[in-house]
Protein backbone atom coordinates (compact mmCIF):
# COMPACT_ATOMS: atom_id res chain seq x y z
CA UNK A 1 0.00 0.00 0.00
CA UNK A 2 1.75 3.44 -0.79
CA UNK A 3 2.52 5.36 2.16
CA UNK A 4 -0.40 8.43 1.85
CA UNK A 5 -3.00 5.31 1.93
CA UNK A 6 -3.91 3.62 5.46
CA UNK A 7 -6.63 1.12 6.15
CA UNK A 8 -10.17 1.87 7.01
CA UNK A 9 -11.83 -1.75 6.94
CA UNK A 10 -10.01 -4.98 6.60
CA UNK A 11 -11.16 -7.28 4.12
CA UNK A 12 -12.59 -9.54 6.88
CA UNK A 13 -14.58 -6.41 8.41
CA UNK A 14 -16.20 -5.32 4.78
CA UNK A 15 -17.46 -9.01 4.51
CA UNK A 16 -19.08 -8.18 8.21
CA UNK A 17 -20.23 -4.80 7.01
CA UNK A 18 -22.05 -6.17 3.63
CA UNK A 19 -23.57 -8.36 6.25
CA UNK A 20 -24.62 -6.25 8.37
CA UNK A 21 -26.21 -4.14 6.01
CA UNK A 22 -28.38 -7.11 4.32
CA UNK A 23 -29.06 -7.77 8.18
CA UNK A 24 -30.76 -4.48 8.41
CA UNK A 25 -32.31 -4.78 5.64
CA UNK A 26 -33.87 -7.43 5.92
CA UNK A 27 -35.29 -6.66 9.49
CA UNK A 28 -36.27 -3.06 8.37
CA UNK A 29 -38.28 -4.79 5.13
CA UNK A 30 -39.91 -7.45 7.29
CA UNK A 31 -42.73 -9.08 5.73
CA UNK A 32 -42.12 -7.61 2.44
CA UNK A 33 -42.45 -10.43 -0.51
CA UNK A 34 -39.52 -8.71 -2.22
CA UNK A 35 -37.06 -5.70 -2.84
CA UNK A 36 -35.24 -4.22 -5.54
CA UNK A 37 -31.15 -3.59 -4.72
CA UNK A 38 -30.12 -0.99 -7.15
CA UNK A 39 -26.60 -0.35 -7.48
CA UNK A 40 -25.05 2.83 -8.37
CA UNK A 41 -22.33 2.56 -11.36
CA UNK A 42 -19.33 1.73 -10.49
CA UNK A 43 -18.75 -0.23 -7.04
CA UNK A 44 -22.57 -0.06 -5.94
CA UNK A 45 -23.18 -2.65 -8.36
CA UNK A 46 -20.95 -5.35 -6.93
CA UNK A 47 -22.27 -4.14 -3.63
CA UNK A 48 -25.92 -4.72 -4.24
CA UNK A 49 -24.82 -8.45 -5.36
CA UNK A 50 -22.92 -9.27 -2.19
CA UNK A 51 -25.66 -7.68 -0.18
CA UNK A 52 -28.06 -9.89 -2.23
CA UNK A 53 -25.98 -12.99 -1.44
CA UNK A 54 -26.20 -12.36 2.01
CA UNK A 55 -29.95 -11.62 2.48
CA UNK A 56 -30.23 -15.01 0.12
CA UNK A 57 -28.05 -16.91 2.69
CA UNK A 58 -30.68 -15.73 5.78
CA UNK A 59 -33.72 -16.83 3.49
CA UNK A 60 -36.48 -13.98 4.30
CA UNK A 61 -36.58 -11.47 1.42
CA UNK A 62 -36.20 -12.04 -1.97
CA UNK A 63 -33.87 -9.43 -3.84
CA UNK A 64 -34.23 -7.83 -7.10
CA UNK A 65 -31.06 -6.45 -8.77
CA UNK A 66 -30.46 -3.42 -10.90
CA UNK A 67 -27.93 -1.30 -11.27
CA UNK A 68 -27.97 2.87 -12.26
CA UNK A 69 -25.49 5.14 -14.17
CA UNK A 70 -25.96 8.39 -13.26
CA UNK A 71 -23.60 9.97 -15.97
CA UNK A 72 -26.72 11.27 -17.97
CA UNK A 73 -27.57 13.37 -14.34
CA UNK A 74 -24.36 14.78 -13.42
CA UNK A 75 -24.34 18.65 -13.00
CA UNK A 76 -20.35 18.57 -13.28
CA UNK A 77 -19.93 16.48 -16.35
CA UNK A 78 -18.00 20.15 -17.48
CA UNK A 79 -15.25 19.72 -14.92
CA UNK A 80 -14.25 16.87 -16.11
CA UNK A 81 -11.56 16.71 -18.23
CA UNK A 82 -13.10 13.40 -20.38
CA UNK A 83 -16.00 12.29 -21.43
CA UNK A 84 -17.06 9.74 -19.28
CA UNK A 85 -18.19 6.15 -21.09
CA UNK A 86 -21.32 5.30 -20.22
CA UNK A 87 -22.73 2.03 -18.54
CA UNK A 88 -26.47 2.70 -19.15
CA UNK A 89 -28.91 1.77 -16.18
CA UNK A 90 -30.47 -1.87 -16.37
CA UNK A 91 -33.57 -2.22 -14.20
CA UNK A 92 -35.01 -5.09 -15.59
CA UNK A 93 -38.34 -5.50 -13.65
CA UNK A 94 -41.05 -2.85 -12.55
CA UNK A 95 -40.13 -0.66 -9.41
CA UNK A 96 -43.97 0.79 -9.22
CA UNK A 97 -44.81 -0.36 -5.78
CA UNK A 98 -41.62 -2.00 -4.63
CA UNK A 99 -39.35 -0.82 -2.13
CA UNK A 100 -36.06 0.16 -4.00
CA UNK A 101 -32.61 0.19 -2.04
CA UNK A 102 -29.79 2.57 -3.85
CA UNK A 103 -26.30 0.87 -3.47
CA UNK A 104 -23.31 2.69 -3.40
CA UNK A 105 -20.04 2.05 -1.32
CA UNK A 106 -19.70 5.69 -0.24
CA UNK A 107 -21.37 8.58 0.56
CA UNK A 108 -19.98 11.95 0.77
CA UNK A 109 -21.71 14.96 -0.75
CA UNK A 110 -24.97 13.52 -1.49
CA UNK A 111 -24.97 14.74 -5.04
CA UNK A 112 -24.60 11.18 -6.70
CA UNK A 113 -27.62 9.98 -4.78
CA UNK A 114 -29.08 13.02 -6.18
CA UNK A 115 -28.89 11.88 -9.37
CA UNK A 116 -29.40 7.95 -8.72
CA UNK A 117 -33.08 9.39 -7.44
CA UNK A 118 -33.70 11.28 -10.44
CA UNK A 119 -32.65 8.29 -12.80
CA UNK A 120 -34.49 5.70 -10.84
CA UNK A 121 -38.02 7.91 -10.76
CA UNK A 122 -38.01 7.91 -14.33
CA UNK A 123 -38.57 3.85 -14.15
CA UNK A 124 -41.70 4.24 -12.03
CA UNK A 125 -42.97 5.20 -8.69
CA UNK A 126 -41.49 3.35 -5.95
CA UNK A 127 -43.29 2.49 -2.69
CA UNK A 128 -40.62 3.94 -0.67
CA UNK A 129 -36.18 4.22 -1.63
CA UNK A 130 -33.74 3.73 0.94
CA UNK A 131 -30.05 4.14 0.94
CA UNK A 132 -27.23 1.53 2.07
CA UNK A 133 -24.01 2.50 2.00
CA UNK A 134 -20.94 0.94 3.20
CA UNK A 135 -19.11 4.10 4.53
CA UNK A 136 -21.01 6.90 5.29
CA UNK A 137 -18.77 9.94 4.65
CA UNK A 138 -19.61 12.83 6.68
CA UNK A 139 -19.90 16.21 5.16
CA UNK A 140 -23.03 16.38 3.03
CA UNK A 141 -23.84 19.53 0.63
CA UNK A 142 -27.65 17.76 -0.04
CA UNK A 143 -30.30 17.02 2.84
CA UNK A 144 -29.64 13.06 1.80
CA UNK A 145 -28.77 10.94 4.83
CA UNK A 146 -28.59 6.89 4.45
CA UNK A 147 -30.68 4.69 5.90
CA UNK A 148 -27.98 1.70 6.25
CA UNK A 149 -24.55 2.17 6.66
CA UNK A 150 -21.45 -0.13 7.91
CA UNK A 151 -19.32 2.70 9.41
CA UNK A 152 -19.38 6.08 9.75
CA UNK A 153 -16.30 8.62 9.98
CA UNK A 154 -14.89 12.08 9.45
CA UNK A 155 -11.97 12.92 7.16
CA UNK A 156 -9.98 15.78 6.91
CA UNK A 157 -10.43 17.85 3.20
CA UNK A 158 -7.97 16.59 0.84
CA UNK A 159 -8.60 12.75 2.14
CA UNK A 160 -10.84 10.46 -0.11
CA UNK A 161 -12.49 6.61 0.94
CA UNK A 162 -11.23 4.42 -0.91
CA UNK A 163 -13.66 1.02 -1.83
CA UNK A 164 -12.28 -1.61 -3.76
CA UNK A 165 -14.05 -4.53 -4.97
CA UNK A 166 -12.52 -7.66 -6.63
CA UNK A 167 -15.49 -7.87 -9.28
CA UNK A 168 -14.30 -4.62 -10.57
CA UNK A 169 -10.79 -4.09 -8.68
CA UNK A 170 -8.95 -7.21 -8.33
CA UNK A 171 -9.24 -7.08 -4.29
CA UNK A 172 -11.37 -6.27 -1.61
CA UNK A 173 -9.78 -3.33 0.40
CA UNK A 174 -11.04 -0.17 2.12
CA UNK A 175 -8.73 2.43 2.76
CA UNK A 176 -7.94 6.58 3.01
CA UNK A 177 -6.08 8.70 0.57
CA UNK A 178 -4.81 11.29 1.53
CA UNK A 179 -3.96 12.92 -1.90
CA UNK A 180 -7.35 12.86 -3.79
CA UNK A 181 -6.42 11.79 -7.36
CA UNK A 182 -7.62 13.97 -10.28
CA UNK A 183 -10.63 12.86 -12.39
CA UNK B 1 -12.57 10.39 -23.91
CA UNK B 2 -11.36 13.17 -24.54
CA UNK B 3 -13.91 15.76 -25.68
CA UNK B 4 -14.01 17.69 -28.89
CA UNK B 5 -15.25 20.96 -29.99
CA UNK B 6 -16.46 19.79 -33.35
CA UNK B 7 -17.77 16.77 -35.70
CA UNK B 8 -16.99 18.07 -39.11
CA UNK B 9 -15.86 14.67 -40.46
CA UNK B 10 -15.19 10.88 -40.41
CA UNK B 11 -11.33 11.22 -41.66
CA UNK B 12 -10.70 13.42 -38.89
CA UNK B 13 -11.95 10.81 -35.95
CA UNK B 14 -9.75 8.32 -34.28
CA UNK B 15 -10.55 4.87 -33.91
CA UNK B 16 -11.04 5.05 -30.26
CA UNK B 17 -13.53 7.76 -31.10
CA UNK B 18 -15.34 6.06 -33.57
CA UNK B 19 -16.16 3.62 -30.91
CA UNK B 20 -16.85 5.76 -27.92
CA UNK B 21 -19.38 7.69 -29.75
CA UNK B 22 -20.74 3.61 -31.03
CA UNK B 23 -21.02 2.48 -27.89
CA UNK B 24 -22.17 5.49 -25.85
CA UNK B 25 -25.04 5.33 -28.66
CA UNK B 26 -26.15 1.89 -27.15
CA UNK B 27 -27.24 3.31 -23.39
CA UNK B 28 -28.94 6.16 -25.26
CA UNK B 29 -31.05 4.03 -27.35
CA UNK B 30 -32.03 2.28 -24.16
CA UNK B 31 -34.03 5.08 -23.16
CA UNK B 32 -35.99 5.11 -26.04
CA UNK B 33 -37.79 2.05 -24.61
CA UNK B 34 -39.23 3.75 -21.20
CA UNK B 35 -42.00 6.11 -21.11
CA UNK B 36 -40.06 9.00 -20.12
CA UNK B 37 -37.07 9.33 -22.75
CA UNK B 38 -35.21 12.23 -21.81
CA UNK B 39 -32.41 13.03 -19.30
CA UNK B 40 -31.34 15.91 -18.19
CA UNK B 41 -27.34 16.12 -19.35
CA UNK B 42 -27.70 19.10 -21.26
CA UNK B 43 -29.81 21.42 -19.91
CA UNK B 44 -29.66 25.20 -20.06
CA UNK B 45 -27.57 24.40 -23.85
CA UNK B 46 -29.31 25.50 -27.21
CA UNK B 47 -28.46 23.85 -30.27
CA UNK B 48 -29.21 25.65 -32.97
CA UNK B 49 -30.41 24.20 -36.72
CA UNK B 50 -28.85 26.39 -39.15
CA UNK B 51 -29.60 24.53 -42.92
CA UNK B 52 -28.91 26.28 -46.07
CA UNK B 53 -30.28 23.27 -47.93
CA UNK B 54 -33.58 21.58 -47.20
CA UNK B 55 -33.67 18.73 -45.16
CA UNK B 56 -36.30 15.80 -44.21
CA UNK B 57 -34.76 13.77 -41.15
CA UNK B 58 -31.47 14.78 -40.48
CA UNK B 59 -33.25 18.20 -39.05
CA UNK B 60 -35.46 16.58 -36.97
CA UNK B 61 -33.41 13.51 -35.84
CA UNK B 62 -30.33 16.00 -34.71
CA UNK B 63 -33.88 18.04 -32.74
CA UNK B 64 -35.36 15.46 -31.10
CA UNK B 65 -31.87 14.05 -30.27
CA UNK B 66 -31.43 17.72 -28.19
CA UNK B 67 -34.81 17.40 -26.80
CA UNK B 68 -33.83 14.20 -25.30
CA UNK B 69 -30.77 15.72 -23.92
CA UNK B 70 -32.93 18.16 -22.37
CA UNK B 71 -31.49 21.02 -24.04
CA UNK B 72 -33.14 24.05 -25.97
CA UNK B 73 -33.40 23.54 -29.81
CA UNK B 74 -34.07 26.39 -32.12
CA UNK B 75 -33.80 26.61 -35.91
CA UNK B 76 -32.44 29.72 -37.89
CA UNK B 77 -34.80 30.17 -40.92
CA UNK B 78 -32.50 30.83 -43.56
CA UNK B 79 -36.04 31.22 -45.97
CA UNK B 80 -36.90 33.97 -43.86
CA UNK B 81 -33.82 35.72 -42.67
CA UNK B 82 -31.59 37.97 -43.53
CA UNK B 83 -29.58 35.32 -45.36
CA UNK B 84 -32.01 35.93 -48.19
CA UNK B 85 -31.07 39.50 -48.28
CA UNK B 86 -27.82 38.96 -48.60
CA UNK B 87 -25.63 38.37 -45.45
CA UNK B 88 -22.74 36.24 -45.91
CA UNK B 89 -22.06 33.08 -43.43
CA UNK B 90 -20.09 34.69 -41.10
CA UNK B 91 -22.28 37.26 -40.88
CA UNK B 92 -24.61 34.98 -39.31
CA UNK B 93 -22.19 33.12 -37.57
CA UNK B 94 -21.16 36.23 -35.58
CA UNK B 95 -25.20 36.91 -34.88
CA UNK B 96 -25.38 33.14 -33.67
CA UNK B 97 -21.91 33.64 -31.22
CA UNK B 98 -23.65 37.28 -30.01
CA UNK B 99 -26.88 34.44 -29.35
CA UNK B 100 -23.97 31.98 -27.58
CA UNK B 101 -25.84 28.93 -28.98
CA UNK B 102 -24.08 25.97 -27.67
CA UNK B 103 -23.88 23.67 -30.49
CA UNK B 104 -24.22 24.60 -33.70
CA UNK B 105 -25.82 22.26 -36.93
CA UNK B 106 -24.97 23.04 -40.08
CA UNK B 107 -25.73 21.52 -43.62
CA UNK B 108 -24.54 23.83 -46.63
CA UNK B 109 -24.24 23.10 -50.52
CA UNK B 110 -20.55 24.05 -50.08
CA UNK B 111 -18.36 21.67 -49.20
CA UNK B 112 -16.14 23.15 -46.30
CA UNK B 113 -18.29 25.75 -45.13
CA UNK B 114 -18.88 23.86 -41.70
CA UNK B 115 -15.21 24.17 -40.89
CA UNK B 116 -15.15 27.65 -41.79
CA UNK B 117 -18.22 27.94 -39.14
CA UNK B 118 -16.62 25.97 -36.67
CA UNK B 119 -13.41 27.78 -37.21
CA UNK B 120 -15.36 31.36 -36.47
CA UNK B 121 -17.43 30.18 -33.63
CA UNK B 122 -17.00 29.19 -29.91
CA UNK B 123 -19.70 26.95 -30.34
CA UNK B 124 -19.57 23.07 -31.21
CA UNK B 125 -20.22 22.77 -35.11
CA UNK B 126 -21.89 18.95 -36.29
CA UNK B 127 -21.73 18.62 -40.33
CA UNK B 128 -25.12 17.97 -41.26
CA UNK B 129 -24.02 17.20 -44.59
CA UNK B 130 -21.58 19.68 -46.96
CA UNK B 131 -21.56 19.22 -50.74
CA UNK B 132 -20.29 16.23 -52.36
CA UNK B 133 -18.08 16.43 -48.56
CA UNK B 134 -19.07 14.70 -45.77
CA UNK B 135 -22.23 13.87 -43.61
CA UNK B 136 -20.67 12.32 -40.42
CA UNK B 137 -23.43 11.45 -38.43
CA UNK B 138 -25.04 9.53 -41.46
CA UNK B 139 -22.30 7.36 -41.67
CA UNK B 140 -22.31 6.98 -37.62
CA UNK B 141 -25.71 5.75 -37.35
CA UNK B 142 -24.98 3.19 -40.65
CA UNK B 143 -22.17 1.43 -38.57
CA UNK B 144 -24.29 1.60 -35.19
CA UNK B 145 -27.37 0.05 -36.95
CA UNK B 146 -25.30 -2.89 -39.36
CA UNK B 147 -23.57 -3.23 -35.45
CA UNK B 148 -26.54 -4.41 -34.10
CA UNK B 149 -26.41 -6.36 -36.43
CA UNK B 150 -23.13 -8.01 -36.89
CA UNK B 151 -21.06 -7.57 -33.51
CA UNK B 152 -17.72 -7.61 -35.35
CA UNK B 153 -18.38 -5.60 -38.30
CA UNK B 154 -14.66 -7.09 -40.20
CA UNK B 155 -14.70 -8.75 -42.92
CA UNK B 156 -18.40 -7.67 -43.50
CA UNK B 157 -18.83 -6.63 -47.30
CA UNK B 158 -21.26 -4.04 -47.79
CA UNK B 159 -22.14 -3.05 -51.78
CA UNK B 160 -22.48 1.28 -52.03
CA UNK B 161 -24.93 1.58 -55.06
CA UNK B 162 -25.90 4.69 -56.81
CA UNK B 163 -24.58 8.21 -57.35
CA UNK B 164 -21.13 7.77 -55.49
CA UNK B 165 -19.65 10.41 -57.07
CA UNK B 166 -22.00 13.49 -55.93
CA UNK B 167 -23.22 11.61 -52.58
CA UNK B 168 -21.77 12.78 -49.18
CA UNK B 169 -23.07 9.43 -47.61
CA UNK B 170 -21.69 7.26 -49.86
CA UNK B 171 -18.34 9.05 -49.22
CA UNK B 172 -18.52 9.19 -45.01
CA UNK B 173 -20.60 6.05 -44.82
CA UNK B 174 -17.45 4.32 -46.93
CA UNK B 175 -15.25 5.54 -45.10
CA UNK B 176 -16.41 4.43 -41.98
CA UNK B 177 -17.51 0.91 -42.96
CA UNK B 178 -13.47 0.74 -44.22
CA UNK B 179 -12.30 1.96 -40.89
CA UNK B 180 -14.44 -0.72 -38.95
CA UNK B 181 -12.82 -3.03 -41.16
CA UNK B 182 -15.79 -3.97 -43.71
CA UNK B 183 -14.80 -5.30 -47.33
CA UNK B 184 -16.98 -2.21 -49.55
CA UNK B 185 -17.62 -2.34 -52.97
CA UNK B 186 -19.22 -0.03 -55.32
CA UNK B 187 -22.29 -0.81 -58.05
CA UNK B 188 -23.03 2.28 -60.45
CA UNK B 189 -23.56 3.51 -64.10
CA UNK B 190 -20.14 5.00 -65.18
CA UNK B 191 -21.41 8.88 -65.06
CA UNK B 192 -22.31 8.59 -61.42
CA UNK B 193 -18.64 6.07 -60.50
CA UNK B 194 -16.09 8.61 -58.81
CA UNK B 195 -13.38 9.35 -61.06
CA UNK B 196 -10.89 8.31 -58.17
CA UNK B 197 -11.39 5.04 -56.33
CA UNK B 198 -9.22 3.74 -53.38
CA UNK B 199 -7.17 0.47 -55.23
CA UNK B 200 -9.14 -1.55 -52.59
CA UNK B 201 -12.49 -0.84 -53.54
CA UNK B 202 -13.92 -2.97 -56.40
CA UNK B 203 -16.04 -1.12 -59.04
CA UNK B 204 -18.98 -2.83 -60.22
CA UNK B 205 -21.13 -2.31 -63.44
CA UNK B 206 -23.98 -4.48 -62.85
CA UNK B 207 -25.97 -6.62 -60.57
CA UNK B 208 -24.73 -9.85 -61.79
CA UNK B 209 -20.99 -8.84 -61.44
CA UNK B 210 -22.69 -7.34 -57.64
CA UNK B 211 -24.67 -10.26 -56.52
CA UNK B 212 -21.19 -12.40 -57.23
CA UNK B 213 -19.10 -10.24 -55.02
CA UNK B 214 -21.40 -11.96 -51.97
CA UNK B 215 -22.36 -8.48 -50.40
CA UNK B 216 -24.04 -9.03 -46.74
CA UNK B 217 -25.52 -5.86 -46.73
CA UNK B 218 -26.69 -3.50 -50.06
CA UNK B 219 -26.68 -0.02 -48.93
CA UNK B 220 -28.63 2.02 -51.58
CA UNK B 221 -27.88 5.61 -52.21
CA UNK B 222 -31.22 8.01 -53.10
CA UNK B 223 -31.15 8.96 -56.44
CA UNK B 224 -31.46 13.10 -56.85
CA UNK B 225 -34.11 14.75 -58.60
CA UNK B 226 -31.66 16.86 -60.27
CA UNK B 227 -29.58 14.08 -61.73
CA UNK B 228 -32.62 12.40 -63.61
CA UNK B 229 -31.67 13.87 -66.72
CA UNK B 230 -28.81 13.74 -69.32
CA UNK B 231 -25.70 12.95 -68.65
CA UNK B 232 -26.04 11.12 -65.43
CA UNK B 233 -29.25 9.04 -66.31
CA UNK B 234 -31.66 9.18 -69.09
CA UNK B 235 -34.90 8.53 -67.03
CA UNK B 236 -35.46 7.07 -63.46
CA UNK B 237 -37.39 4.34 -65.24
CA UNK B 238 -33.98 3.34 -67.06
CA UNK B 239 -32.37 3.92 -63.23
CA UNK B 240 -34.79 1.38 -61.88
CA UNK B 241 -33.91 -1.12 -64.85
CA UNK B 242 -30.44 -1.44 -64.63
CA UNK B 243 -29.56 -0.25 -60.77
CA UNK B 244 -32.55 -0.30 -58.84
CA UNK B 245 -33.66 -3.43 -56.37
CA UNK B 246 -36.11 -4.71 -58.47
CA UNK B 247 -38.74 -7.05 -57.41
CA UNK B 248 -36.74 -10.03 -58.71
CA UNK B 249 -33.44 -8.76 -57.39
CA UNK B 250 -35.52 -8.66 -53.91
CA UNK B 251 -36.19 -12.17 -54.18
CA UNK B 252 -32.33 -12.98 -54.45
CA UNK B 253 -31.77 -11.20 -51.67
CA UNK B 254 -34.31 -13.02 -49.86
CA UNK B 255 -33.03 -16.34 -50.41
CA UNK B 256 -29.46 -15.09 -49.63
CA UNK B 257 -30.71 -13.32 -46.42
CA UNK B 258 -28.66 -9.64 -46.72
CA UNK B 259 -29.72 -6.56 -45.23
CA UNK B 260 -31.04 -3.58 -47.17
CA UNK B 261 -29.83 0.10 -45.98
CA UNK B 262 -30.63 3.55 -47.55
CA UNK B 263 -30.49 7.05 -45.60
CA UNK B 264 -33.85 8.22 -46.89
CA UNK B 265 -35.62 9.64 -48.37
CA UNK B 266 -36.84 7.02 -50.18
CA UNK B 267 -37.77 7.21 -54.07
CA UNK B 268 -40.16 4.03 -54.52
CA UNK B 269 -39.98 2.64 -58.07
CA UNK B 270 -36.78 3.92 -58.35
CA UNK B 271 -34.21 2.75 -56.17
CA UNK B 272 -36.13 0.17 -54.11
CA UNK B 273 -39.81 -0.89 -54.78
CA UNK B 274 -42.59 -1.88 -52.21
CA UNK B 275 -41.32 -5.25 -52.10
CA UNK B 276 -38.35 -4.51 -51.03
CA UNK B 277 -39.27 -1.61 -48.58
CA UNK B 278 -41.79 -4.50 -46.86
CA UNK B 279 -38.66 -6.86 -46.69
CA UNK B 280 -38.13 -8.13 -43.47
CA UNK B 281 -34.61 -7.34 -43.55
CA UNK B 282 -34.76 -3.70 -44.78
CA UNK B 283 -33.33 -1.47 -41.94
CA UNK B 284 -34.53 1.72 -43.08
CA UNK B 285 -36.32 2.38 -40.17
CA UNK B 286 -33.74 0.90 -37.69
CA UNK B 287 -31.25 4.00 -39.44
CA UNK B 288 -33.91 6.59 -38.27
CA UNK B 289 -34.32 5.37 -34.71
CA UNK B 290 -30.70 4.84 -34.33
CA UNK B 291 -29.78 8.63 -35.66
CA UNK B 292 -31.63 9.85 -32.79
CA UNK B 293 -29.13 7.79 -30.31
CA UNK B 294 -25.96 8.04 -32.14
CA UNK B 295 -26.38 11.81 -32.41
CA UNK B 296 -27.17 12.08 -28.61
CA UNK B 297 -24.14 10.60 -28.20
CA UNK B 298 -21.95 13.04 -30.53
CA UNK B 299 -23.98 16.02 -28.61
CA UNK B 300 -23.05 13.97 -25.02
CA UNK B 301 -19.19 13.53 -26.63
CA UNK B 302 -18.33 17.33 -27.58
CA UNK B 303 -17.93 20.22 -25.46
CA UNK B 304 -18.75 23.78 -26.95
CA UNK B 305 -14.93 25.67 -26.68
CA UNK B 306 -13.08 22.71 -26.19
CA UNK B 307 -9.48 23.16 -27.73
CA UNK B 308 -8.88 21.93 -31.17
Amino acid sequence: MPADERTLLTKARMAEGVAALAKSICSANAGAASIALVGIHTRGVPLAKRIAAEMGKNGGVKALIGTIDITQYRDDLDTFQMVPKLEGSDIPFDIDDLTVVLCDEVIFTGRSVRAALDELLNFGRPKRVQLAVLVDRCGRELPVQPDFSALKITLAPGERVAVRFEEVDGQDSCTVQTQAPTR
Amino acid sequence: MTPRKDLLDIASLTDEEIAFVLDNAVPFKELFKRSVKKVPTLKGRTMLTLFYEPSTRTRSSFEVAASRLSADVTHFDIESSSVVKGESVLDTVETLEAMRVDYIVVRHKQAGTPNLIAKNTRASVINAGDGWHAHPTQALLDAFTLREIHKDLRGCRALIVGDIQHSRVARSTSLIFRRLGMNVAYLAPGSMMPREVPEEIPQLGNWRDAFEWRPDVIYLLRVQGERIDEPFIPSSAEYHKNYGLTNERVEIVRERGLHIMHPGPVNRGVEITDAGMNYEKCLINQQVENGIAVRMSVLYWLRPGAEE
